[in-house]
């Protein structure tokens, strides 16, 4: 790592702002998809009771649909690297002389970047919908699981990318891969005793599960099943897996 | 001294062999062409040497870096146009410009010379703030070869530069990569499958066909290796005259057709006032004469036994050979 790895990393981030900013379109659809969620499912389901669960639902669903808003908009990023490979851009930024490293951060900081700021939007909205924060460092916490996730799964995007040819191929491979996340992550519904065991089993597999767990465990301090620091040290582990991962499947692709 | 340099470079995929053991160099400062028609492995080739995709077997070198070994180096000191755009389309002119200067870690003061430098070789320091997908193609292709000059590379590599461009921007950019040539010293290393492009443009070419190089030489000794000029003359009494030239131990092939008559000889343009003088002493007048030498079709038709028009149909650049020797029509 040299100086001009770090401006070609800048570069990368700078020109994924600049096009996102300028796709005025994806900006809303990207915030205004959660956002339904958010409201529709939350104030729908509000006046359902489900057992072992604390306060309202809408407190209950707010964390899941800050990740599910991160995990959306890092999806996105894989979209965008399968499009440059089609476009032929991909190719001008391989024969650049930066390491494949530097690309890869590159990328994951501009497509985290995008996805963290979609969360904090959402994540506002439910704050003024009267979702309840327990503290100061609870706060805290929750905006570094909110970077650790979109880290992980702008990471997870660029390893399904970099073996993609096609976006028809990512998009039914992301939404056969990203429904089952959702479901089993209990953004929606809380994974207690009472769920089948196959279903709690299938749930504690799921990594999305320790990322809104987290979420929940330190911004609203309720119905969380682990604390949210062990949640954390889970989501570190992980993240640093994917992105290792993400790195080694960038570097051995060809374009 | 070489500047590019390849041993046995040989990529294969899956069962199909690409390019087959090629081996050949490129001097520093020359514009060297690779002929052949589409799927030759012309940009796979290409691809290999600026390190997006490994060779199956051989080796190459690019300014004494190993394109396997040592392909930060090779990145350095390369300049790459694709045969497809490469270009960010939500970005300005500008702004292409920019991300690939900062790619190349050049400083902002360098930044900033280069960028109006290469604008103002390419035409385009008006549209520098324009997006570029409002470009039109040729636009777009400048702009593409502006970008690979941003960072003074000391070879670049252009696949098939004015590939669906119109006459008028395929001259135009012509001139442009002549000029940096010239100005630069850039070695340039470039495919194509039209005739005139490499005739124009390349110093030496390279005659590529299923993954193999058939011959590698300047454009006029391949010419010369062709065979004789050919010269095709109009006068009053074909068939007297015929006669009068068969006799000239310089004279080979020669056939008469309906209206003219067409010799091969050895240094055409010097034989033509010899054709006169005899022409004159049995009486017979010439109304036009015409010396042609042997095209890169002809080449090409020679080293494969089949024209490469046979194969490229849409290619609209291969029809019209500009005649490259001595002249001479009056009508």
């Amino acid at each position: 790592m040299n100086q001009k790895d770090f401006q070609a990393i800048y570069m990368l981030w700078l020109r994924q702002m600049k096009r996102f900013l300028r796709a005025k379109s994806r900006v809303l659809s990207t915030i205004v998809q959660p956002l339904f969620f958010l409201l529709i499912l939350g104030f729908g389901f509000n006046i359902a009771l489900f057992p072992d669960m604390e306060g309202s639902y809408i407190n209950f669903l707010a964390p899941g649909i800050i990740a599910m808003a991160i995990l959306f908009s890092s999806m996105f990023t894989g979209v965008s690297v399968l499009w440059d490979k089609q476009s032929g851009f991909l190719q001008e930024v391989l024969v650049a002389p930066v390491s494949r490293l530097s690309i890869v951060i590159g990328r994951t900081l501009g497509g985290a970047t995008i996805a963290l700021f979609q969360g904090f939007i959402i994540m506002i909205i439910a704050l003024l919908l009267g979702v309840p924060i327990i503290d100061i460092p609870g706060l805290l916490l929750t905006i570094v699981i909110m970077v650790l996730l979109s880290f992980t799964a702008v990471g997870f995007g660029l390893i399904i990318a970099s073996k993609m040819r096609d976006f028809e191929g990512f998009q039914s491979l992301m939404s056969l891969i990203l429904m089952p996340l959702l479901f089993l992550s209990s953004a929606f519904y809380p994974i207690s005793d009472s769920l089948p065991r196959w279903l709690q089993v299938l749930s504690y597999c799921n990594p999305l599960f320790y990322m809104i767990d987290g979420i929940r465990g330190s911004l609203t301090g309720v119905n969380n099943v682990l604390p949210p620091v062990i949640d954390l040290g889970i989501i570190l582990v992980l993240c640093i897996i994917i992105m290792g991962l993400g790195t080694y499947f960038f570097n051995k692709s060809e374009s | 001294m070489s500047i590019i340099e390849t041993k046995n470079l040989t990529k294969k995929f899956d069962d199909f062999l690409a390019v087959d053991h090629i081996t050949f160099s490129v001097e520093k400062g020359e514009i060297f062409g690779f002929l052949g028609p589409n799927g030759a492995g012309k940009t796979t080739t290409i691809k290999m040497l600026t390190t997006l995709l490994y060779p199956s077997d051989g080796s190459a070198s690019i300014a004494d870096f190993d394109i396997l070994k040592q392909r930060a180096n090779v990145r350095e000191n390369i300049g790459v146009v694709f045969q497809e755009p490469a270009l960010d389309t939500e970005l300005t002119g500008k702004e292409n410009l920019d991300f690939h200067a900062r790619m190349y870690g050049l400083t902002q003061e360098t930044r900033k010379k280069r960028i109006t430098q290469v604008l103002s070789l390419v035409d385009l320091s008006d549209k520098k703030n324009v997006f570029v997908k409002q470009y039109s193609g040729g636009m777009k292709r400048r702009l593409e070869i502006a970008r690979g000059l941003m960072h003074s590379p000391t070879v670049l590599f252009l696949d098939e530069p004015t590939l669906g461009l119109d006459a008028q921007t395929r001259r135009a950019i012509w001139e442009y990569i002549k000029q940096l040539n010239k100005e630069e010293g850039t070695t340039i290393f470039l495919t194509t499958h039209y005739m005139d492009e490499a005739d124009f443009l390349c110093d030496r070419i390279g005659i590529i066909d299923h993954g193999k190089i058939l011959v590698i030489d300047t454009v006029d000794t391949l010419k010369k290796s062709v065979g004789h000029d050919v010269i095709t003359l109009s006068c009053s009494d074909i068939a007297q005259l015929q006669k009068r030239l068969e006799q000239e131990s310089w004279v080979s092939n020669i056939t008469p057709h309906v209206s003219f008559l067409t010799l091969g000889v050895e240094r055409g343009e010097e034989k033509i006032p010899t054709i006169f003088d005899i022409a004159r002493t049995i009486n017979v007048s010439i109304s036009s004469v015409d010396v042609r030498k042997p095209t890169l079709d002809d080449v090409f038709l020679y080293y494969t036994g089949r024209s490469m028009r046979e194969q490229n149909p849409e290619a609209p650049g291969s029809k019209a050979i500009k005649p490259s020797g001595f002249h001479l029509r009056r009508r």
